[in-house]
């Protein structure tokens, strides 16, 4: 059942936790100030399930990050890719877009944190505003690219078969353009939990950025972990999901390349 | 994709077209006095702000030495990414243990965002210039060591078999096989580097620095001064611009160079 692979996998983070152990615990090599030992790590994570930390428990904090970072995404990509496949298909869109585009794209997304803050206070909307941000670009861009990357000679057989435009862009544009488009999102969610983080860092009542922040504050190193092993698994939960939905989406491309 | 390409003419026209849209609406939005000045400023406010911040002093430096200090951090940050991810990359797809050993820890570090190291970078180096360089280097590393790691693993199999014959060590391998044959994916992996660690440049400066541009942006921010959070952006848009131009130069000599010598 198990490879040569998963064993070796499996070795190596069974062998990361001992050293992890070994070196904070059995040695006090790395002082619990710096570094929290495995037994403080569980201990923090406790409290906060348990009792809270930064003003609620860990779950409420989790899935008011896990609201934004949803919020956000979909906005983002029902803005997004639409505009993405628009440019591709019209020359005058994207001869008009584009430079904006320019204008506007080397401005890292977290840039836009402080202006956010400003304009809509310390709540959920500065957050939304500063993920689509970040997760429209990715978006617009794969989108556009997939579209390009279209055969011609399949639009124009669909063309010539009358098809009405509207079908044209359900069920020829759209699917062959889907591969790129999934890609796009990808990178879109990961930048959404980037930014996420950060603009939670920055200033919130509520979130695990918030966690980490307050933790930072107290000198916390166990909840500091307990808040990065928090966002790692949000993060791998949802790359995951959007892994399995592509996989259901694209299956037939998927049986086309075996 | 629907009709023949633009022409030039067209093209300028529809650019400048879409500028325009976007700067004629920001500018009504504030003329018209729809939305306060003082949340938005018009693009001429921001132009104003950046020329006064060359030389006026705002968060305890001109915006120029705000540059200064933050490009430090980012040198030092990509450098240390590319210093040790380039390498580990190389030697992971060299040696097969190292790969077992390195990818699943690797794998489950990169779900963290790189911003998500901002307490542990205080904690552990301050808010000088050694949290800030982590937070770049946890942004940069990534690009470097996969790039290198795939750079590295997709060599012609026969260079090396041929290498190997002639009994090659596996230094020698490494440095004059694996090395040049994966140089190409290794600089888009830095162009990528040099990317994300700007970005994380940014956020490292927004929470946990003393100096910078991003510092200069946060203390804007508290202070309500909206032109020079813009400013600011500005600022940090054409630096990032810039080194991606350069890189990209960069790239393309490097392109041109290997394409001679092939």
């Amino acid at each position: 059942m198990m490879g040569r692979k998963g064993l070796a996998s499996l070795t190596s983070v069974a062998a990361a936790l001992l050293l992890w152990f070994v070196v904070t615990t059995l040695t006090g090599l790395v002082s619990p100030g710096r570094f929290p030992s495995p037994a403080e790590f569980w201990q923090s994570l406790v409290q906060i399930a348990t009792r809270g930390y930064a003003g609620a428990p860990l779950l409420a904090h989790a899935v008011q990050s896990l609201k934004l970072v949803l919020l956000g995404f979909a906005v983002a990509v029902a803005t997004g890719v639409p505009l993405g496949l628009w440019m591709g298909w019209s020359r005058r869109a994207e001869a008009a877009i584009n430079p904006v585009f320019l204008l506007i794209r080397p401005i890292p997304p977290l840039a836009w944190i402080p202006l956010a803050i400003l304009w809509l206070g310390l709540g959920d909307a500065a957050k939304i505003m500063v993920i689509w941000f970040a997760a429209f670009v990715p978006s617009v861009i794969n989108a556009f690219a997939g579209v390009r990357a279209i055969d011609r000679p399949m639009i124009e057989a669909a063309r010539m078969l009358g098809t009405p435009r509207w079908r044209l862009v359900r069920e020829v544009i759209a699917p062959a353009a889907s591969p790129m488009i999934f890609t796009g999102l990808r990178l879109s969610l990961q930048a959404s939990w980037t930014t996420l983080v950060a603009a939670e860092l920055v200033g919130a009542l509520l979130g695990i950025g918030f966690v980490l922040n307050v933790a930072q504050q107290d000198i916390y190193p166990g909840m500091i972990l307990v808040g990065m092993v928090t966002v790692g698994l949000l993060g791998w939960a949802t790359t995951w999901l959007l892994a399995m939905a592509e996989q259901r989406a694209l299956a037939w491309n998927m049986a086309a390349r075996d | 994709m629907r009709d023949t390409p633009l022409s030039f003419a067209e093209r300028i026209g529809w650019g400048a077209l879409g500028l325009a849209v976007l700067l004629g609406t920001w500018t009504l939005l504030t003329a018209s006095g729809l939305v306060p000045r003082p949340f938005l400023p018009t693009p001429l406010d921001v132009l104003d702000r950046m020329i006064e911040l060359m030389s006026a002093p705002f968060a305890g430096a001109t915006l120029p030495q705000h540059l200064a200090s933050s490009f430090e951090r980012y040198a030092y940050g990509v450098l240390l990414a590319a210093l040790i991810g380039v390498p580990l990359g190389l030697l992971m797809g060299w040696f097969r243990w190292l790969d077992d050993i390195v990818t699943p820890l690797f794998d489950g570090l990169r779900f963290i965002a790189p911003i998500a190291w901002v307490p542990f970078a205080a904690l552990w180096f301050g808010t000088g210039i050694g949290g800030p360089v982590l937070i770049i280097f946890a942004g940069a590393f990534p690009p470097c060591l996969i790039n290198a790691y795939r750079g590295a693993r997709f060599v012609e199999p026969r260079l090396i078999e041929a290498a190997r014959m002639l009994g090659t060590g596996n230094l020698r391998i490494i440095l004059e096989i694996l090395l040049p044959a994966a140089t190409p994916s290794i600089v888009a992996g830095l162009r990528v580097a040099a990317g994300l660690g700007w970005q994380s440049l940014v956020g490292a400066e927004l929470i946990v620095a003393a100096a910078g541009v991003g510092f200069m942006m946060v203390q804007a921010q508290a202070n309500v001064a909206t032109p020079t959070v813009m400013a600011g952006m500005v600022a940090i848009g054409i630096v990032g611009m810039v080194i991606d131009v350069a890189l990209r130069q960069g790239e393309a000599w490097l392109r041109r160079r290997r394409g001679l010598e092939a």
